[in-house]
């Protein structure tokens, strides 16, 4: 498994907390949802940065309220066939407006990294060696897209028009897509 | 109909050519089956019995001439020099070859034609009314939102990897002929009480396993909201739909499971906080798509000219057809013409490579170059001048797509089946070719009116038996072919699924069985012109029953 | 959802393992000596569960030979050759029932 970020194999910062460890303190950590919201109040108090593991059967809308709280969201794809995981990250970005790094773990896999990017992932937990290579190709090989995401990029009906449309409009402007 | 501009073809192209990379890397080893079969699935390639079958979109059931000899060129160059068009509005190939399917898809494309999304868990071709913009009385053309939302739903990040399939269908007339009540979504267009075009929104319909007729949930959505509106459904069923049972991933167990109303709530809420934003539909942008649908240059005509009406005199088979066939039109001298698909013996939807080269020849001549496909798996000229019948009758009937059998009892629409199909328990297509046989005489099935017979091989009801007004279902007994047999569904705006009747069937009694029940109702009608379904809703299954099982 | 592999198979009378050939589809059968045949009469035939289990194992981790094996049933003749053991079996290795639409110019064959 390799971390990619911004198109580059990174290393991954972040220190799994497992459930009843105790958090180190100045260290970035990745902690499970439900430790998270039990402990919430003594880790916004935290230095370091601090990111959650969420489920994907567990609504973000618990999360929130939290959002200020966090540098890291890493959502899961149990198996690549379970697309759940796509309408939470759109919801945290359009609707929540999360800034921080959003993560994709689990099964993911390289015909995948368009919806992922579009979906408003920005790091990726890439489960094969041989698809980290192929990230950027994947990406610059789709450049007609027919429906706005977050991601700022022109949706085709607005392409045709020339002009930009709310989507577009907020992105450049940095502020949450709806 | 729709003209693809260079955003639409590059989209395709793109496609195109990530799946050759996908069946590269497949063929190669790099992909294993379990990771390349969902990207197969995105482009319509099913894995069957004797071979790949690739099933190609016809968005709305729109094809052009030019698209249409492409679909005879894919059936004589890779596969066995015929297709099947399907209850969806799409056409299939039985016969492909994995390796050769970059090359069919890269030839497909060149004619604006693709696989995306016929298969796999994602929002499948948009359907609608065969009759769009044609039909009188029709409130407006539905295949322009239908364009809408093919768009939008066409390689939709969020929405690939659903918990299932997701079908919509559209219609645009008072008489549904889509069938938008056995659909995830359906979208009923009509007019408020000021006049404004809206849509009736439909959920949690569908056949299969576990059928529903769907619910109302919303009497009246503008146009201006009919994407944030789908994409806030589509949001709730990606997130809750169920994940754990194939058997039960479908929108209309969702919508079972939590009651109409909860259901609606849930998408209310959502759809409250996008539907200001960005999916929300401005005139210039409706109007944009709208204006890259092309009609035809309709003639000033006269309705009933008097050639018509001598060469009905002429020829009694002429006037035959014409009775059954030719509907009207909503422009003066012109007629909306069905092309049978079913004649005697023969594979219910099947055309062959030189039929389609012709039909689209008579496209070009008599019918502005269009071509439509519907649901009941025949195909339709939908801009034919009355004073051409007479010629055009004369080609399609050389060509074997003249039987003046449409809605008839040998009008079958049945799946492939065991034949060709991997997941059928039974054969379904000799079945139809029986009962074609069975029912030849023209002047019996005139005389028994409208009746529609489905048959489906297995419980995925691709045949849509629960809507037949005979409805036939393939079930193994003891490693024998048999049939439940249903009677009374209708997929119309009195959407209703079919009755059992009694124990299954054989296999080799199933003809006799629907022989019965024809004799039956012939005895039972309160008047020539009560259809068998009015029959069936007024006496009730009973019957019946008694007749056909009295001897069994 | 169990693996068939993990599931114990049950067999109840002479089988072989079958699938399709991955770059065009065709129905291929398992043979004694690990590889696909499109020849019937060459197909693998076993009696027990242990040896079907080994053979479908093979066949299944043979990812790039063949999709989707599975455990067919064979019926034995009088005489000793293997038939398909159902309907199913007899129209893969046949083709459909029904005569297909002949492209102009070549004979119509029909299958079973």
């Amino acid at each position: 498994m390799r971390l990619v970020k911004s198109g580059h194999v990174i290393d991954d910062r972040y220190v799994r907390v497992l459930d009843d460890a105790p958090i180190p303190d100045d260290v970035p950590v990745l902690v499970p949802a439900a430790r998270f919201l039990a402990d919430v109040a003594d880790i916004a108090r935290r230095e370091a940065p601090t990111g959650v593991l969420w489920p994907n059967n567990r609504k973000v809308a618990e999360l929130a309220p939290h959002l200020d709280a966090l540098a890291l969201v890493a959502l899961v794809f149990p198996s690549f066939r379970d697309g759940r995981a796509y309408s939470q990250a759109r919801l945290l970005r359009e609707n929540y407006g999360f800034r921080g790094e959003l993560r994709a773990t689990g099964d993911v896999l390289r015909d995948q990294f368009i919806f992922l990017v579009r979906a408003g992932f920005d790091a990726f937990e890439v489960k094969k060696d041989a698809d980290v290579a192929a990230f950027a190709g994947e990406i610059a090989r789709h450049t007609v897209f027919y429906q706005p995401t977050g991601d700022g990029r022109l949706a085709a009906a607005r392409a045709r028009h020339g002009r930009p449309g709310p989507a577009e409009a907020a992105v450049a402007k940095g502020e949450p897509v709806r | 109909m729709y003209i693809y501009d260079e955003l639409d073809r590059t989209l395709v192209a793109e496609r195109v050519s990530e799946f050759r990379g996908q069946v590269a890397r497949r063929l190669s080893g790099e992909l294993t089956e379990e990771e390349f079969k969902p990207l197969r699935l995105m482009n319509g390639v099913y894995l069957q019995l004797h071979a790949y079958m690739l099933r190609i979109a016809i968005p709305y059931g729109t094809l052009s001439s030019a698209q249409l000899r492409m679909l005879a060129h894919v059936a004589r160059s890779y596969d066995r020099g015929y297709g099947h068009f399907t209850t969806r509005q799409n056409i299939q190939f039985h016969w492909i070859k994995l390796k050769d399917l970059p090359d069919v898809m890269a030839d497909l494309a060149r004619a604006g034609l693709h696989g995306m999304q016929t298969s796999g868990n994602c929002v499948r071709n948009i359907t609608t009314d065969q009759w769009a913009g044609v039909a009188p009385g029709e409130i407006e053309d539905p295949r322009i939102s239908s364009e809408i939302l093919r768009q939008h739903s066409t390689q939709h990040p969020e929405f690939s990897f659903l918990p299932r399939k997701f079908k919509i269908a559209l219609t645009a007339s008072a008489h549904d002929r889509a069938a938008v009540r056995v659909h995830d979504i359906g979208l009923h267009m009509h007019r408020n009480g000021a006049g404004e075009v809206g849509f009736e929104v439909i959920v949690g319909g569908g056949l299969g396993r576990t059928p529903f007729i769907g619910k109302t949930i919303k009497h009246f959505l503008p146009k201006r909201d009919l994407l944030s509106y789908v994409e806030a459904i589509l949001r709730v069923y990606n997130q809750f739909g169920r994940r754990d049972n194939i058997y039960k991933a479908r929108m209309k167990i969702l919508v079972h499971e939590l009651g109409a109303e909860a259901f609606a709530k849930e998408v209310e809420a959502e759809w409250q906080s996008i539907k200001d934003g960005a999916l929300a539909l401005d005139s210039a942008l409706i109007a944009e798509i709208a204006a890259r649908f092309r009609y035809p240059d309709y003639e000033q005509l006269e309705d009933s000219p008097q050639q018509l009406a001598q060469a009905r005199a002429a020829d009694a088979r002429f006037s035959q057809w014409v009775d059954n066939s030719v509907a009207n039109h909503k422009v003066p001298g012109y007629a909306i013409v069905t092309l049978s698909l079913k004649p005697e013996g023969g594979t219910p939807g099947d055309a062959t490579a030189e039929q389609m080269d012709a039909i689209a020849d008579l496209a070009d001549r008599y019918s502005f170059g269009e071509i439509r496909v519907g649901h009941e798996q025949n195909l339709v000229l939908p801009h034919v001048a009355q004073r051409d019948l007479a010629a055009l009758w004369r080609a399609l009937d050389a060509v074997g797509v003249a039987t003046p059998n449409v809605g008839l009892v040998s009008d079958i629409i049945s799946c492939p089946g065991l034949d060709y199909c991997s997941l059928a328990n039974t054969r379904s297509i000799p079945v139809a070719q029986e009962l074609t046989r069975r029912f030849r005489d023209l002047d019996l099935a005139h005389e028994l009116g409208r009746l529609h017979i489905n048959i489906s091989g297995c419980i995925n009801a691709c045949g849509h038996h629960h809507v037949g007004h005979i409805g036939l279902l393939g079930v193994e007994k003891n490693g024998e072919e048999f049939f439940q047999v249903t009677i009374g569904g209708r997929a119309d705006e009195q959407a209703r699924l079919g009755a059992l009747i009694g124990p299954a069937v054989p296999y080799a009694e199933v003809a006799d069985v629907v022989e019965d029940i024809v004799a039956a109702y012939l005895e039972l009608r309160a008047r020539p012109d009560e259809i068998f379904l009015e029959t069936v809703e007024r006496v009730g299954v009973e019957p019946f029953k008694e007749r056909v099982y009295a001897a069994r | 959802m169990t693996s068939p592999l993990e599931k114990k198979l049950k067999i109840v009378g002479p089988v072989l393992i079958t699938a399709n050939r991955l770059n065009d589809g065709a129905v291929i059968y398992r043979t004694a000596d690990g590889r696909w045949t499109t020849d019937f009469d060459r197909a693998a035939v076993v009696t027990t569960a242990p040896a079907a289990s080994e053979l479908l194992e093979a066949a299944v981790a043979d990812d790039l030979g063949a999709v989707g094996a599975y455990v067919a049933p064979v019926k034995l003749e009088n005489d000793g050759r293997a038939r398909p053991g159902n309907l199913r079996e007899r129209i893969r290795l046949k083709g459909p029932t029904i005569v297909l639409p002949a492209p102009a110019g070549l004979p119509v064959t029909a299958g079973l």
